[in-house]
């Protein structure tokens, strides 16, 4: 099962490593890791997207509370959260492609935010899966570059993660 | 713990505050080896005189040094310093040790200066980064002013909640630049809050449960010694007259010499201890963590339907290998405070006839008697000098031991009425511990008789503390149980690999008898089983004071009994060769 786990911990060095160094000791999975500084400067926060059994994601939680640094952790999954990921695309974009790149880009809500006469630069943000989508939509030998950011996730309405 | 709140306006060298830091913590003793980045620490300790710093001769050795400190004593924290690079790296093993034991220990080490860091300077290692999986919190001091607030932070998270080692890396230039001291700040910290009382409910029902129980079991680890909780679990076992079993860290927890005690549990547990705990109706685990070495396979274990209270100060302890039925995390002697509070507010009502049947059901497999052996005329057996020990010291001198064949014999037959009195690595199982955990208990409790149970391979890997014993006067018996194998290593490859020994023989040993008399202590060698009580006799008597090697040439292939094979179920367990 895929998980959405929320991390807040203190901006200090070396904290970031020892969350990574936790899931790669004891083989947990990450499938993406995002972290930036909160409005509070002193606080970092943190979403990891990461896929395991029950009793898994249970230890996951518990070993994270046990880092010294992480101020709260909350899985997001068990409740009501919204996800978003932003990906940049670089796809080729000559003859009918041109046309057929810009209709795929509306429909996914994407932006085109790079144009060069062989190019476009699609920006798309959406959960994890609708990212999926779009690259599953685009012929593959169109595909040029891809970046993505990774999940980043927020509970809904009251359901907030703060000190 | 006295802290000294007199702040000074004017400035002092990072290494003078350290030193004030450490004074301010109660530090007695420190376990040390100096070198380059850590000298102007190593100057102000030859100016003062508030703590002894002990001179090891290898920093591993420091830092086991600096773990039995804390192991053998209730309330004080072992402190060890080394120097960067090959200081830091070389003390790895012992923070890994205490790590997995969850012994606090504050260890200082040395760093290039801030401005060489990644520099690949001279004696550069990125310590925070190599020690980071293996102790509980580590800093680097990167400003002088935080030199103190880091060291009582340090104390702090070593000492609460599940306790462990931590460590604290100082660059150089922090150590001689300026700034004021003080001491008087809070180590509040809003990230590290560790759970003191249990949940009142889940006491209250495991009260409850305790009371249904028609095969009880109370099953107990390292968590209780560490908790200073042994005498809150003598009165609960007699309160309850449950069977009691302790893990090879929790030896000592319950008096071994009640008739409630079952024994050691797990891979060479005893026979009645492993089917009991296979067999209860309801496990009570307190301080203890279902690891693999005691509960052997988690499907066979899980086989057998039961419910499981268990007791930990880290709820990460908690349903990890074995699904638990009522979790209560808390501090190990406040959660048995409330429990035998709310016992005794319940009144005791156990299923007296359950329980008298599963005592019979226990007697029958105490009758098994799985501890005996024989010992003849000619060769000594391992489990006799034990014995031997046992009885000579009348179950009363610290016991530190090594890892392999001794350290189980010294678990089975040395019995343990006290807490704190058996001290082993028992998580990482480190080989080479036993003499340097012998100077730590020697240092932390004056005047006290430490045995080292220990083999001719394991002591020779920290064998140079034999001349740090000599520079500070430690006493230890070494029991060298020497029987020309690495005995455990030896035993699986019987067992498992077809009795292919290799590489677990030793060729070339050296004269230990001439070794520790060219250390200036006293060797003795022993052959003949009539003389291994008269030598251990002499050790403890007429040699008190003298750190005594007593070279046990023992029988070589002895093994020990019970096993349960890697990977099998509690009560599939060998009794004797006759079961392979």
């Amino acid at each position: 099962m895929k998980h959405l786990i929320s991390i807040l911990l203190e901006n200090e060095a070396g904290a970031l490593s020892r969350i990574v160094g936790l899931f790669s000791a004891r083989a947990y999975n990450i499938d993406s890791l995002t972290v930036a500084t909160t409005e509070d400067p002193t606080l970092s926060r943190m979403t990891i997207a990461t896929s395991g059994s029950d009793e898994t994601i249970e230890q996951i939680t518990k070993n994270l509370n046990r880092l010294i640094e992480v101020v709260k952790v909350m899985d997001l999954s068990e409740g009501e959260h919204i996800e978003r990921e932003l990906m940049l695309v670089k796809v080729r974009a000559v003859g009918k492609d041109r046309e057929e790149m810009k209709r795929m880009a509306d429909i996914f809500r994407g932006r085109i935010i790079d144009v060069t006469e062989k190019t476009y630069t699609i920006e798309l943000t959406g959960a994890g899966s609708k990212l999926d989508s779009f690259l599953a939509a685009v012929d593959t030998s169109l595909i040029l570059e891809t970046v993505r950011t990774g999940s980043s996730g927020i509970g809904r309405g009251e359901r907030m993660l703060k000190v | 713990m006295t802290v000294s709140n007199a702040s000074n306006d004017t400035p002092i060298t990072g290494a003078e505050i350290l030193v004030k830091c450490l004074a301010a913590e109660g530090v007695e003793h420190i376990f040390g080896y100096p070198g380059g980045a850590i000298l102007y620490i190593y100057d102000e300790i030859y100016k003062q005189d508030k703590f002894e710093h002990i001179l090891v001769r290898h920093e591993q050795a420091a830092v086991h040094a600096a773990d039995a400190y804390s192991r053998s004593t209730p309330d004080k924290v072992g402190v060890a310093l080394v120097t960067s690079g090959p200081g830091a790296t070389n003390a790895v093993t012992g923070l890994s040790t205490a790590y997995m034991d969850s012994i606090p220990m504050v260890v200082i080490s040395g760093q290039v200066p801030t401005r060489a860091i990644g520099l690949d300077a001279f004696q550069e290692c990125d310590t925070v980064g190599i020690t980071r999986p293996c102790v509980k919190h580590n800093f680097l001091v990167k400003r002088t002013e935080d030199i103190a607030i880091t060291i009582k932070k340090a104390f702090y998270i070593a000492r609460s909640g599940r306790p462990g080692p931590v460590l604290v890396d100082i660059p150089k230039d922090i150590t001689i630049n300026k700034a004021v001291f003080d001491y008087s700040m809070s180590t509040e910290m809003r990230s590290y809050k560790p759970v003191e009382r249990g949940h009142s409910g889940q006491i209250k029902k495991a009260a409850t449960l305790l009371m249904q129980a028609k095969r009880p079991i109370i099953y107990t680890g390292g968590g209780v010694i560490l908790g200073n909780a042994a005498p809150l679990l003598n009165d609960l076992v007699d309160m309850l007259g449950y069977p009691c079993t302790n893990t090879l860290m929790g030896l000592g927890g319950y008096r071994a010499s009640s008739p409630h005690f079952l024994g050691m549990l797990g891979m060479h547990g005893t026979y009645e201890a492993n089917m009991a705990m296979q067999e209860a109706d309801v496990v009570i685990a307190i301080g203890a963590r279902f690891c693999d070495r005691v509960i052997g396979n988690p499907a066979h274990f899980g086989s057998v339907p039961r419910k499981i209270i268990h007791i930990d100060v880290d709820p990460s302890s908690i349903s990890k290998r074995v699904k638990v039925d009522i979790p209560i995390v808390g501090d190990v002697k406040s959660v048995l405070t409330d429990l035998i509070a709310q016992l005794k507010e319940q009144g005791i009502n156990t299923q007296e006839t359950a329980l008298a049947d599963w005592w019979k059901k226990i007697d029958g497999w105490r009758g098994r008697k799985c501890l005996a052996y024989t010992q003849n005329d000619t060769v000594i057996k391992p489990q006799f000098v034990v014995q031997k020990l046992w009885e000579i010291t009348q179950g009363d001198v610290f016991v530190t031991s090594d890892v392999g064949q001794h350290q189980m014999f010294a678990a089975q037959y040395y019995n343990f009425d006290k807490p704190r009195r058996w001290i082993n690595s028992g998580g990482l199982g480190t080989m080479g511990v036993g003499l340097p955990y012998a100077m730590g208990v020697q240092r932390a409790n004056k005047g006290a008789d430490v045995a080292v149970i220990t083999g001719e391979g394991s002591i020779q890997m920290c064998i140079q503390e034999l001349s740090c014993c000599k520079q500070y006067g430690f006493t230890p018996k070494i029991i060298n149980l020497n029987n020309r194998y690495l005995g455990m290593v030896r035993q699986w490859q019987e067992i498992e690999y077809g009795s292919r020994y290799s590489e677990s023989y030793m060729d070339a040993l050296p004269d230990f008898v001439k070794l520790a008399e060219a250390y200036g202590h006293i060797g003795i060698q022993v052959t003949q089983p009539h003389d291994v009580e008269p030598a251990l006799k002499d050790a403890f008597g007429k040699y008190k004071d003298r750190l005594v090697f007593l070279d046990f040439i023992t029988d070589r292939e002895t093994n020990v009994w019970p096993m349960v094979k890697a990977g099998k179920g509690l009560s599939e367990m060998l009794l004797g060769s006759e079961d392979l």
